[in-house]
């Protein structure tokens, strides 16, 4: 198989592999009071010192959680909650418009059940957001704004955001600033202190860890409304019995990912030109999307006009390349994205493209089994547009 | 052969998609999301396009071991199917979505992308038989038989076709599906009209074309029997549901004999008065063998499930007319004309078109 669908989820790292199953075979929970509970908790908080200096983080500051999903909804609806009970007058969110549905739809949330307006900060062409779009916006609504979100890099095109410059400017309003770094941390340089961000979410499975497990970091001074009720185990923030195992694992991971990160982008960046180049020749009408320099090292991300996404994704699966169209909603149907959407581009671009990415398994023979079948793909997909668009 | 499996959720298309694996297909099994918003269809008993019906075809996909892909047809269904069926009753006529569905989205959109994206051919879990001699029949399960509503299908649409049921009965399926180990083995029947969340048809027709109260007329005496809130609510053959307040001269039951969208009457008269022994219907299409120059005899059914009747059909150009051997009550316009050929290996569907006129 030839796996280009790395920024979906990334085989998981045999270290992590390893403190997961070892994790796993000890009880004890890491609340409890006794030994095996108080060996549990170490290995809890061990972890929590790993994930924390990797982050440029404090250990206080790692709130772990069910994964990005998780984080994402605890950012948006907790902070927000706590800025409004402490001042009625904040109910605005301001949020990028090429978030993940996570933050998307946590904000749509706020907006449709809580009373709160959604702003949506505009992108470039290349899926860029503005720092002085952002100030001109607090400038005029600085008093009422509960939070800013905006990812450190997007899933689908890869673009990755001038984070620090956001943040700084949220600070100067001294309005917390949220972002989903899902995407980033093991592919840029990602560090909590040095960004000034409020909160970062941060997930597993992205960077080598597992599924189901991640991190929401949270400045200490930052207030934030639990989303789930319980036993208070994390900072009271955060209810639900530590998953040591997945803890430990993600940790590990996060760990082997930031150090290997310099070393990693550059050679998974030759890879993925080396993808670009060659796709950009076999199929000369192929539209490359996303910022083109400042971008996630294995994202390529391409419209083919006249073709279907879902048509591309099929017919590639059938030669065993497995590819995304984007985001793909609950019933399986493609949705044009929102992200190319918000990038200027017609229904018809959105729909027709794909999304490739590369990580820390994939090899040069991926490059080349992709760029062989690509061409007749592309024809045939080509083909069965046509016939849609011609009857209507 | 490569193939497109149409996965619909149910037991039906389960079993046929995992019968055309075992005759070694090449199977790839699509759901056909048809909803623009999944939550207002039928859920997973009744229908065949909720998250729970494409859930239980993915799940049916794994167990074949199969591709599984969800194509959405959104757009299309709603205009072919839908949209139609609302303008259909709006003009007098009595619609069959299941028969539009086929000719329009299942043997047209989702057969041409299927061809151009390489595969030969799609299989349903129609109960039908099609077999090497290109004759469409119906199934040996004369109660589940669904050949009138294929018999929309053009010689291209069916030579692109496979149905594998139609030698089984329904619950020689089920039997199959339980022994195959797919969930939706006990699935109940989906009926009705998918699309028609609570089953009103006629609320979900007012919605979409408003009030419009109009008189009930007796077609003997002239008289005005009655009120309606929109005759486009109504179908040729219907007795309940008339709140007629003046009774009839002779006491007996009155029937819906017409709809006249122009004056937007409904037109009520004794049973007898709905007994057609001429029918007139337009886009034909045939199928079992070379269409005929002369009056042919053969037998013809006017609706779903409905009876079966001998009568000499003659194909004129754009029209078909037959003249029914015995008369028949309840024919709505709208509804097709299936011409059938008596056959002790399954009737032969030798043509179809859709009613126009009735006498």
């Amino acid at each position: 198989m030839t796996y280009l669908d790395h920024a979906a989820t990334t085989p998981m790292l045999e270290e992590a592999l390893e403190a997961y199953a070892a994790t796993a075979r000890e009880v004890g929970n890491p609340s409890s009071l006794h030994a095996a509970g108080r060996c549990a908790r170490r290995r809890v908080e061990e972890s929590r010192e790993r994930v924390a200096a990797a982050l440029g983080a404090r250990p206080s500051e790692v709130v772990f959680t069910g994964g990005g999903t998780e984080s994402d909804n605890l950012a948006v609806k907790g902070i927000f909650w706590a800025r409004r009970a402490a001042d009625p007058g904040r109910s605005r969110v301001v949020a990028s418009a090429v978030e993940h549905h996570a933050v998307l739809d946590s904000v749509e949330w706020l907006a449709g059940r809580e009373g709160a307006t959604a702003h949506w900060l505009p992108v470039d062409q290349t899926g860029r957001l503005d720092p002085d779009r952002l100030a001109a916006e607090l400038d005029a609504h600085a008093a009422e704004v509960a939070l800013v979100t905006a990812m450190w890099a997007n899933n689908e095109v890869g673009s990755v955001q001038p984070v620090a410059a956001l943040a700084e400017v949220a600070a100067a309003y001294g309005i917390p600033f949220h972002t989903d770094a899902v995407q980033a941390v093991g592919q840029v340089p990602v560090d909590f202190a040095a960004s000034g961000v409020a909160a970062l979410t941060v997930t597993g499975h992205k960077l080598g860890g597992p599924v189901g497990v991640g991190a929401l970091l949270l400045g200490r001074d930052v207030a934030c409304t639990p989303v789930l009720h319980g036993g208070g185990q994390e900072r009271d923030v955060r209810s639900g019995t530590l998953d040591a195992a997945g803890i430990v694992a993600f940790a590990v991971a996060v760990e082997i990912a930031v150090k290997a990160q310099q070393e990693y982008s550059a050679r998974v960046a030759a890879l993925r030109d080396d993808l670009v180049a060659r796709v950009r020749q076999a199929v000369p009408e192929a539209l490359y999307n996303g910022d083109p320099t400042d971008r996630l090292p294995g994202n390529a991300h391409f419209s083919f006009p006249g073709c279907e996404g879902d048509a591309l994704l099929m017919l590639l699966d059938a030669q065993g390349i497995a590819c995304s169209t984007g985001s793909a909603c609950s019933a399986g149907v493609a949705q044009p994205s929102h992200v190319l959407l918000a990038m200027g581009a017609d229904d018809d671009r959105a729909r027709s493209s794909l999304r490739f990415s590369l990580g820390h398994t994939s090899t040069a023979e991926d490059v080349d089994a992709l760029v062989a079948a690509l061409p007749g793909v592309v024809e045939r997909a080509r083909r069965a547009g046509a016939i849609k668009s011609a009857r209507g | 052969m490569r193939v497109l499996a149409a996965m619909s959720g149910g037991v039906d298309s389960a079993v046929a998609a995992a019968r055309a694996v075992e005759a070694g297909h090449d199977v790839t099994g699509v759901h056909l999301a048809l909803a623009r918003n999944p939550q207002t269809y039928r859920t997973g008993a009744r229908g065949c396009c909720t998250l729970e019906d494409s859930r239980d075809a993915r799940r049916a996909a794994d167990v074949l071991g199969i591709p599984f892909y969800v194509w959405d047809l959104a757009d299309r269904f709603h205009e072919d199917v839908v949209e139609t069926f609302v303008a259909e009753y709006a003009a007098g006529r009595t619609p069959n979505p299941c028969l539009r569905c086929n000719e329009k989205i299942k043997f047209a959109a989702v057969l041409d992308r299927a061809v151009a994206l390489g595969f030969d051919a799609v299989v349903t879990g129609h109960h039908a038989r099609l077999g090497p001699d290109g004759l469409l029949r119906r199934s040996v399960d004369l109660a589940k038989d669904q050949s009138y509503v294929l018999a929309v299908l053009t010689r291209e649409q069916l030579d692109r076709s496979i149905f594998p049921l139609g030698d089984s009965t329904k619950a020689q399926v089920r039997e199959e599906a339980a022994r195959r180990g797919l969930a939706v083995a006990d699935k109940p029947d989906s009926h009705d009209i998918c699309f028609i969340a609570d089953g009103d048809t006629r609320g979900f027709l007012a919605d979409r074309l408003g009030e419009a109260p109009g008189e009930i007329v007796d077609a003997r005496t002239g008289a005005v029997v009655g009120a309606h809130s929109g005759a486009y609510a109504y179908t040729v053959g219907q007795r309940k549901g008339l709140s007629l307040g003046v009774p009839a001269p002779d006491g007996k039951p009155r029937y819906v004999l017409s709809i006249t969208p122009k004056t937007n009457t409904v037109t009520v008269g004794p049973a007898e008065a709905l007994e057609v022994s001429t029918v007139a219907a337009e886009r034909p299409v045939w199928t079992g063998g070379p269409a005929p120059d002369a009056a042919l005899d053969c037998e013809v059914q006017l609706r779903a499930h409905g009876q079966v009747v001998p009568a000499t059909v003659r194909l004129d150009g754009a029209e078909l007319r037959a003249e029914l051997r015995e008369p028949v009550r309840g024919v709505a316009a709208g509804q097709a004309i299936v011409a059938y050929r008596p056959d002790p290996a399954g009737d032969v569907v030798l043509g179809s078109a859709t009613i126009s006129a009735t006498a």
